[in-house]
């Protein structure tokens, strides 16, 4: 992966191990550029949190350099490298009020009185909270705090404001109205935000990358469209979004387009995307709204009989389970539209999807 | 509309609700008075019944009250002043030939003793010449055996521990006394009292603050290890905890001795022993190993509910590691170090056997002189005068510590 020179924070190398015998971060080399959102995304236990704490300087890597602002941060103090923090259940100082929490990265600062008043109204204008002023953490809801936090993170304008999982314990509600606020203030003040999460969807919303956390290691790096579109791998393809998954045998293997062999029922057209030789195995990667129902003749070119087993009805959509290809699991979504098909379980459709929908990923 | 509302405060069948609600509560409650009803019998029978029976020892003329009553009633209308006439004397006389008939005559005396030093044996002889004499006059009689008798301050002792109520012994556990022109201090010869409170809460104040500088850190690396070596540390912590307190303070006492090994090292190391057993230093460095528990305890507690997250985030937003843990951390733990403090300092003010055993004459705090009043003395309102002092003042100090600190902010686990 390329370190360029020009990045705000740099990993470089960077490898690291609590007990000496395993890894928990693999080698990882990763570049964020000034003024972006970039989201750590991954299942727990992948590295991300770890990543993150060792930005933060409370984690030290066992190996490699970690640079920020051109400077190597390695052996630098986490209250010297001006790093702005949103914890996973805020942090916010119990015995101060939301005020003398935001004073607090202030006042340590030595900043005079009235730019640390300044400062705060600034703050809490940013998210709304003027007149919590003189209240505690304690009397504040979830949402509020959260926005505390933030704001706390921000006053004093740190070069960098990690967040480590800062809407894990909102409402699904309020999680998502904050995931637009925090959005908006990212772009209003264009600050560099990392953030963790393991919610795929809030990752989407958010980022302008996304690092697709695994094992250890970056299973991807990309823009939220490419990695729901082009994922680069079956991890990735399985953990954003929903995903039907085939596996097969490569049987041949052309300029851009290839055919799979699934079990002994069908033969699949399919676009290449990292699979070995022919004659190997690889699982075919399908998002469920690609799949068509009783395509029109030679619209696809993969086409099979199929079965309804199960219908959901989601609102806009109605999901149906279908049986082909020797599996019972998958997935197809249709759009309540009009000319939505009329279907009903145990009947009997053909289904088909375009080979460039269809990616041939590593056997999973 | 207003039937509705009626309605409402009925049930079903007519019965109004909250009579309803009282007898669906009633077996709830009744099961609730049987379950504290043990604890609570137990606690006043033990405990508020002793309590008010020392309370009321403590200002009662035990040795006296009932047995001068015809002095009383015959040293009512004296001023004070001179001698009282000859109805007092031949009122003592009578007193005194009752109470020898009941063997007791020496309890008057030493009640009187006890506030007029000497009077044990004057009282003795005239007690044996009183017996011989089937009528009176007696107050020639008394004056001719010892000119004590035409001392007015005698007699107005006589007057005063006449009655059923007396101030004499909190006054005393204060240094005070009843004078002739009210209530004056003791002379300093005699003063004792005020010396050993000062003593008592210095003694605990210095045991207190050592417990807190030496528990503080422990709860603290406690509280922040791995549970497995908490724990292992903990039983560390715990084991000198579940030993007998008497145990404990002998093994201090064998430790400090002068032949002891504390001083076996010292003379190998620099030739020299000291002296730590029977002085303040070796009394408190017992108490500080007995009451480090109890100190440490609720401050671990207190600091095992402190998220890490709190000192990482002071260190995130600038602060170094100082600053974090002055600014965000301790303040947090300071509930925890109030409740800590306040136990320790409070069961200290009540110490008895560790200064017994390992301190000194200059080292005893209250409870040795209630134990000596209530032991060697046999006075029980003395004893129960200067306990009482103990608890009022301890009661204005908690009150003090809760303006200041707040008990309601205080956590003990």
């Amino acid at each position: 992966m390329s370190t360029g020179g020009s990045a705000f924070v740099n990993f470089i190398d960077v490898q690291k191990t609590y007990d000496g015998e395993t890894l928990v971060v693999k080698n990882l080399n990763l570049a964020i550029q000034r003024g972006e959102f970039l989201t750590l995304l991954g299942p727990s236990g992948s590295g991300k949190t770890t990543t993150l704490m060792m930005l933060a300087g409370f984690e030290v890597p066992t190996h490699g350099r970690i640079e920020l602002d051109g400077q190597a941060i390695n052996n630098l103090a986490p209250h010297k490298r001006d790093i702005g923090m949103v914890f996973q259940n805020y942090a916010l100082f119990p015995h101060m009020t939301v005020e003398e929490n935001l004073a607090f990265p202030l006042s340590v600062r030595k900043l005079a009185k009235a730019e640390i008043e300044q400062k705060i109204d600034r703050a809490l204008a940013m998210v709304q909270l003027s007149q919590m002023r003189k209240r505690r953490p304690a009397q504040l809801s979830g949402g509020q705090q959260q926005r505390v936090a933030l704001a706390r993170a921000l006053v004093f304008d740190p070069k960098l404001v990690l967040m480590d999982e800062p809407l894990g314990a909102l409402d699904k509600q309020l999680r998502e109205h904050m995931q637009i606020e925090i959005k908006h203030i990212h772009q209003n003040l264009g600050v560099t935000v990392v953030y963790v999460t393991h919610d795929q969807g809030e990752a989407l919303t958010m980022s302008d990358r996304v690092a697709v956390f695994s094992d250890g290691e970056i299973q991807q790096l990309a823009s939220p469209a490419d990695l729901y579109e082009r994922p680069q791998n079956s991890f990735v393809a399985q953990f954003i979004g929903e995903n039907n998954r085939l596996t097969g045998v490569v049987t041949e293997l052309g300029n851009g387009h290839c055919s799979v062999r699934v079990g002994d029922v069908g033969e699949i057209r399919a676009l290449p995307v990292k699979i070995g030789t022919s004659g190997q195995k690889t699982t075919l990667s399908l998002r469920p709204e690609r799949v068509r129902i009783n395509p029109a003749i030679g619209a696809c070119a993969n086409v099979f009989d199929a079965r309804v087993e199960e219908l959901i009805y989601m609102g806009d959509h109605t999901r149906a389970r279908v049986h082909v290809l020797g599996s019972s699991n998958f997935i197809v979504k249709v759009p309540n539209s009009e000319g939505m098909p009329d279907l009903a379980p145990g009947s009997a459709i053909r289904i088909g999807w375009r080979p460039e929908d269809c990616r041939a990923l590593d056997a999973f | 509309m207003a039937l509705a509302e009626t309605a409402n405060f009925m049930t079903i069948d007519g019965v109004p609700l909250k009579k309803r609600l009282a007898q669906a509560e009633r077996s709830r409650k009744l099961k609730a008075v049987g379950l504290v009803a043990p604890l609570f019998l137990f606690v006043v029978l033990t405990f508020l019944y002793p309590l008010a029976v020392m309370a009321l020892k403590s200002v009662t003329n035990e040795e006296t009250s009932g047995r001068l009553t015809r002095t009383g009633a015959a040293l009512a209308g004296w001023d004070g002043q001179g001698i009282p006439d000859e109805t007092g004397f031949a009122a003592l006389a009578e007193d005194l030939k009752a109470a020898q008939q009941k063997r007791e005559a020496g309890e008057i005396a030493k009640r009187i003793n006890s506030e007029f030093s000497g009077a044990m044996s004057k009282f003795k002889g005239i007690t044996r010449k009183v017996e011989a004499m089937e009528t009176g006059p007696y107050k020639e009689l008394f004056l001719s055996t010892d000119k004590v008798w035409s001392d007015p301050a005698l007699w107005r002792v006589i007057k005063s521990v006449s009655s059923r109520y007396t101030p004499y012994y909190w006054l005393a556990a204060l240094d005070l006394k009843q004078g002739q022109a009210g209530i004056e201090r003791v002379p300093a010869d005699q003063a004792v009292f005020i010396d050993v409170y000062t003593r008592t809460f210095w003694i605990a104040g210095v045991v207190t603050l050592f417990t807190l500088l030496l528990g503080f850190p422990v709860a603290h690396l406690l509280a922040t290890q791995p549970a497995r070596r908490a724990n292992m540390l903990m039983i560390l912590v715990m084991l000198p905890f579940w030993t007998s307190l008497l145990v404990r303070t002998t093994a201090w006492f064998v430790l400090l001795r002068t032949e002891g090994p504390l001083n076996d090292l010292a003379e190998l190391l620099v030739d020299h022993r000291f002296e730590m057993i029977f002085t303040r230093f070796g009394t408190i460095v017992a108490m500080t190993h007995i009451q480090l528990p109890f100190t440490l305890l609720p401050i671990y507690s207190v600091m095992k509910t402190i998220p890490p997250s709190h000192v990482r985030a002071a260190r995130s937003l600038g602060a170094g590691p100082f600053m974090a843990f002055w600014r965000v951390y301790f303040p947090q733990t300071v509930p925890g170090i109030a409740a800590g403090c306040l136990l320790t300092f409070i069961l200290c003010l009540g110490y008895y056997i560790t200064p017994a055993l390992v301190g000194g004459p200059r080292d005893q705090m209250v409870s040795y002189y209630v134990a000596y009043y209530m032991n060697n003395i046999i006075n029980f309102g003395q004893a129960a005068a200067l306990g009482g002092v103990l608890l009022i003042i301890t009661m204005v100090l908690y009150w003090l510590y809760n303006r200041l600190v707040g008990i309601d902010k205080m956590k003990l686990g």
